[in-house]
């Protein structure tokens, strides 16, 4: 039995099952963030106080922190399994066959990984007050930082590559938990890219209205 | 045609290799790419040079056993075809072909383009087999098969493994030959009183030979000369929770 907690299929699955849930979580924090678009800071202020709040939230908070996690950590330990498999490099590769966001996944999680620190600054260590602000205006909070061009930046670039994350881990994450289907899997594979442009697409929204209506 | 080789020479597993550069005069378009190979060996051979050391037997494309990395493919850079069957006219006058053994830990490097795959025998030794007697053959219609699982069967079944897969994929995983071998098993009856054990064995001697974990990159898929599919990784992934 200890076989299966350590095989490289075992590893993958609950890589998938934790970036699958991931991938539910980010609607759900788009749709609150869409509030931010309302002139009346009421609305996204009550939506932020709920997610606090909620019981059910919170318990779903420390599940979410839990998947983050447990995907990093299986992430890293099969790249690093990935990277002694083959010592010796090609002196001459040819990649094109390689389907393009799977080659970087590493590279692209890792950027969303310390994005993921610096939106934690600006945001949710608000509410541990371990950073200065106002934990119950975070309307405020979200209207004052976008008005400063080098956060959009970052905001944009990281959701940019989160795009490129998301496409190849959307149909990667089927096929890891043995759903390949003929007429199917080319379907979730246009499911997955539309996700991947809508939800990056909507987020990267949000800092342009504001800095846009700022300034 | 003039062609410039720049191939990988190690005289044996534990010393150091390096590139080494051969000028090739007198190639016709009509050799395949081992006869070329056959002609600079024979060079090398009257100069008193030791002959490039490279892996083939049936010369048919059915063996497995003729793998190399050629202009940064494995196999070459045709489609659906081994190396073997490589013509010298995919290649220019003039051109420089880089070639290379299959790399990976699992494959380490016996001579120049020689490598060991024994890893990919483990594999087959820890399940890819039926327990049955053996001895005259039943009556064929004895034990009725779907017509699509015959045929799936017999796709996967068409694995030479050569280690191409391994050699294409960027974390040098054996996922698609794995899921060959067990899904030519797993399609027909004759496989499933073993199913779970075959499953359970054969990746686990997989993750023990070494080889890098599957991204689903779908590069093993794009250069296996036999076509095998990704889907078979999906049923490899199946079988192998149903196991447990």
């Amino acid at each position: 039995m200890s076989k299966v907690l350590y095989s490289s299929i075992s590893q993958k699955f609950i890589m998938a099952l934790a970036g699958l849930f991931l991938i539910t979580f980010l609607p759900v924090h788009l749709g609150i963030n869409l509030l931010l678009l309302n002139s009346d800071p009421e609305p996204f202020n009550r939506a932020a106080k709920f997610m606090s709040d909620f019981p059910v939230i919170k318990i779903m908070e420390i599940v979410l922190f839990a998947a983050i996690m447990i995907h990093i950590i299986y992430g890293i330990l099969l790249q690093i399994q990935n990277w002694i498999a083959r010592p010796v490099r090609y002196k001459k590769s040819n990649r094109s066959e390689t389907a393009p966001f799977s080659r970087f996944m590493i590279w692209t999680g890792g950027i969303i990984f310390i994005f993921l620190i610096i939106h934690f600054f600006n945001f949710y260590f608000i509410k541990l007050g371990l950073v200065e602000g106002d934990p119950y205006n975070f309307y405020d909070v979200a209207w004052q930082l976008f008005t400063n061009p080098l956060i959009n930046i970052i905001y944009w670039v990281s959701f940019i590559l989160l795009g490129f994350h998301l496409y190849h881990a959307f149909h990667s994450a089927f096929q890891t938990i043995g759903l390949n289907h003929r007429i199917w899997t080319p379907l979730i594979k246009g499911v997955a890219f539309i996700y991947a442009v809508i939800i990056p697409a909507g987020f990267s929204l949000i800092p342009l209205y504001i800095w846009i209506v700022s300034s | 045609m003039k062609i410039t080789l720049d191939i990988w020479r190690q005289k044996s597993r534990n010393e150091k290799g390096r590139f080494v550069r051969y000028e090739l005069e007198e190639v016709s378009p009509e050799m395949s790419f081992l006869e070329m190979l056959d002609l600079l060996n024979t060079n090398l051979i009257k100069r008193g040079e030791d002959p490039v050391a490279f892996d083939h037997d049936c010369r048919e494309g059915i063996c497995g056993t003729c793998g190399m990395y050629v202009n940064g493919h494995p196999h070459g850079p045709v489609k659906s075809i081994t190396t073997c069957h490589l013509s010298m006219r995919e290649f220019k006058d003039g051109d420089t072909i880089t070639v290379e053994p299959f790399r990976a830990r699992s494959f380490p490097v016996i001579k120049d383009l020689v490598i060991d795959r024994m890893s990919l025998e483990h594999i087959q030794v820890a399940g890819g087999f039926i327990s049955v007697k053996t001895g005259s053959a039943p009556e064929a219609n004895t034990i009725p098969v779907p017509k699509k699982n015959a045929d799936e069967a017999f796709d996967a079944a068409s694995c030479i493994g050569c280690g191409a897969c391994v050699a294409a994929c960027k974390n040098a995983s054996a996922m698609l030959f794995l899921s060959a071998k067990v899904s030519q098993m797993a399609l027909l009856p004759h496989g499933k009183p073993e199913a779970k054990q075959r499953a359970r064995e054969m990746v686990a001697a997989m993750d023990d030979m070494g080889f890098g974990r599957c991204s689903n990159t779908g590069a093993c898929e794009a250069k296996c000369p036999k076509n095998i599919k990704i889907t078979n990784i999906a049923r490899l992934n199946r079988e192998y929770y149903k196991a447990y």
